[in-house]
């Protein structure tokens, strides 16, 4: 019997200090046996369990994307008791990651269509993993218009910043990066909250459009009434949840938003699939 | 079903012969009242009791269990990787265990044996147990037992079903497993003693019945915007003892316990009362309130489990929480409520 609950043994393989207040870390894993990688074959969207023995685990999405081999990435918010003893661990540190969980975006209904995603803050790690799945050579054809609206407090607040830069030279993928505001002369881009640049830069709905949306519950409360007008309909606007987690497979008990359990049955849902569902998240 | 007749005074002996290929869990007096535990040899469960005060979830999901071990010391060569901690899995048997009880075990089968993972240890534990009950000749007043698709002689999660009958018991053959049990201890003498007389009888003792017909055909959302809950809160204090007591309650929390270089990643029942439950890092906690939590534990119960699996209440009815609880919350009550709501118009549906 395969234990659910055993995490794969991995090592630190590097960890960037991505924002300028120090509190998100990516963090690059490899796995000690060269067959849990397979083991581990996931989707953008779906997230793990990172387990620090002798501190406990905590549920973080998956940054790097199938489409990358050799090693997996997360980026960790320093927040209470794990993700802090995370942030003080080395390079070359074993630890273990038990997954993958949940549903991934819904990579079959997105084929062919255009994507819009929209994040905030530091939830922007599962939609890194999709952009860059996304955009590989294999994949782009698949799909039609990418646009992503991506907005921190401030440059220093981004994630992923090289990579930003990146694709803001690409032709393939429409970028509008935004920050809340900025001091720097040199900033070319957006300033603006996120639902104030949605409104300006999203394409109108149609029913080959589909939004992602990941961010803190404020910037997708503004945002939603956006889309609306916009004329999404709730069909096509994505979501995932982050409740509270231990066992990550739908057996503890704690995560449930009605009958559902994020862990199992999410974390991605639709708007129009939450209406349905008490707002316990 | 063959119906084997113990002799009471083989009672004890046939236990010891079957002891060396058993262990034997029963319930025990301590403290004026009755619990499961694991019987010394020699030691005799001890029937004569309505329930126990816990249910015997704890045989197969012990209140505290240790999953993994590990070493946090560089020396070693595995240190940080969790290794699974050994298990007795010697066949075990739980001797005098209600119907009731033995039903829940199925109920919550159904969350840590599914199709897409098993729970190794609660799967094991429950592999390798022998679930021999006792039927309840004398209902309690709180049991619902039979509106909760279970009964005083109720036979679906029991191995053998043995019914107080004076001076023997008869034990009623449901498995193999039982059938095995029973001939370990040297049991065999058939009879043809009918307990279908017994058991109408016991099901006519009860006296609380509970509608549950309509809950699934009320929308959620329609209910858990109902009025009802925030009076069916009000006197809660959130302590835990309604789902500590219950047989068909499984949440669980996971916690790593170091002590020096060594440690243990265990698991520890949890309760969807306590804020901390759902608290988030950042402060932020869906479920908040105390009528967040008291409608959590109900509509999982009465809603949500009869939604996912389509087969009744995640409730066997045996009363323990009715009893327990120190501020007189019913289920029944709920259950009526719940199964009875009709939004009005003009409710908000949010
Ligand atoms: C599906 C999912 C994806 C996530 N992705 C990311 C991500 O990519 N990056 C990131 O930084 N954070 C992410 N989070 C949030 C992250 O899990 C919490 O910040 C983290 O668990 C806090 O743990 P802690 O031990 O540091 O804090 P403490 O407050 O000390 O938490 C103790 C325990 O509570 C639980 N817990 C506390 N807060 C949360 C929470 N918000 N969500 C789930 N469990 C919690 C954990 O089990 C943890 O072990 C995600 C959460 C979920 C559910
Ligand atoms: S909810 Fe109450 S009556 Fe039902 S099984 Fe649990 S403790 Fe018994
Ligand atoms: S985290 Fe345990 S049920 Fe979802």
């Amino acid at each position: 019997m395969q234990n659910p609950y055993l995490p794969y043994p991995v090592r630190i393989d590097s960890i960037i200090t991505e924002t300028e207040d120090r509190n998100l870390k990516t963090f690059r894993f490899v796995f000690l046996n060269p067959d849990d990688e397979k083991k581990f074959a996931y989707q953008s969207g779906q997230f793990a369990e990172l387990s620090v023995t002798g501190k406990g685990e905590i549920p973080i999405g998956i940054a790097s994307s199938p489409t990358e081999k050799g090693f997996v990435t997360f980026t960790v918010n320093k927040v209470g008791l794990v993700s802090s003893y995370l942030h003080s661990m080395k390079v070359g540190d074993i630890m273990g990651i038990r997954g993958p969980m949940g549903h991934p975006y819904p990579w079959d209904v997105l084929k062919g269509k255009n994507v819009v995603i929209i994040g905030g803050g530091f939830a922007f790690t599962t939609l890194r993993s999709s952009i860059i799945y996304m955009l590989h050579p294999e994949n782009r054809s698949k799909f039609k218009d990418i646009h992503v609206i991506y907005g921190a407090r401030t440059p220093g607040m981004l994630l992923y910043k090289n990579e930003l830069a990146a694709w803001e030279k690409r032709d393939d993928i429409r970028m509008n990066i935004t920050v809340d505001g900025t001091k720097d002369p040199d900033w070319k881009y957006n300033v603006g909250f996120v639902p104030t640049i949605t409104e300006k830069k999203a394409p109108n709905a149609d029913k080959d459009t589909y939004s992602i949306i990941c961010g803190p519950p404020i910037m997708i409360k503004f945002t939603q009434p956006v889309l609306d007008k916009l004329g999404y309909a709730h069909d096509h606007i994505i979501m995932s949840l982050e409740n509270r987690m231990k066992c990550g497979i739908g057996m503890c008990g704690r995560c449930n938003v009605g009958k559902d359990f994020v862990c199992k049955d999410g974390p991605v849902f639709t708007l129009s699939q939450l209406e349905t569902m008490p707002q316990e998240y | 079903m063959k119906v084997i007749k113990i002799d009471k005074k083989d009672w004890a002996g046939g236990l010891d012969k079957a002891s060396s290929g058993y262990r034997f869990f029963g319930p025990v007096e301590d403290k004026e009242c009755h619990n499961f535990k694991e019987l010394d040899k020699g030691e005799l469960p001890d029937f004569n009791f309505s329930n126990t005060r816990l249910s015997a979830k704890s045989v197969v999901f012990p209140q505290t269990e240790a999953m993994f071990e590990y070493s946090l010391d560089e020396n070693e060569a595995d240190h940080h990787l969790m290794k699974e901690c050994r298990k007795n899995d010697a066949p075990r048997a739980v001797l005098g265990i209600r119907p009731c009880d033995a039903s829940a075990f199925l109920l919550v089968k159904r969350n840590f044996d599914n199709p897409e993972y098993r729970d190794p240890w609660w799967v094991k534990a429950y592999e390798s147990t022998t679930f021999a009950g006792l039927a309840c000749n004398n209902p309690c007043a709180s049991c619902f037992c039979t509106s909760a698709g279970c009964g005083p002689f109720d036979e679906k999660g029991l191995d053998v079903l043995l019914v107080d009958a004076g001076d023997h018991f008869l034990a009623k053959v449901v498995t193999e497993k039982g059938r095995k049990m029973l001939a370990a201890a040297g049991w065999n003498a058939e009879t043809d003693a009918d307990i279908e007389a017994l058991k109408k009888d016991a099901e006519s003792k009860i006296s609380s019945f509970v509608p549950t017909d309509k809950l699934k055909d009320k929308t959620t959302m329609e209910l858990y915007n109902a009025a009802f809950w925030e009076e069916a809160a009000f006197a809660c204090l959130n302590c835990g003892t309604c789902t500590y007591s219950c047989p068909t309650c499984w949440c669980f929390d996971i916690q790593d316990e170091s002590k020096g270089k060594s440690g243990i990643r265990m698991r520890n029942w949890d309760s969807c009362m306590y804020p901390l439950f759902t608290l988030h890092g950042s402060g932020h906690n869906p479920r908040g309130t105390k009528i967040h939590r008291v409608r959590q534990r109900f509509m999982h119960k009465l809603k949500y489990y009869v939604d996912k699996y389509g087969d009744g209440i995640q409730c066997v009815g045996c009363g323990r929480c009715i009893r327990l609880c120190p501020v007189n919350i019913d289920i029944r009550k709920i259950c009526e409520k719940m199964n009875s709501y009709e939004p009005k118009a003009g409710d908000c549906n949010r």
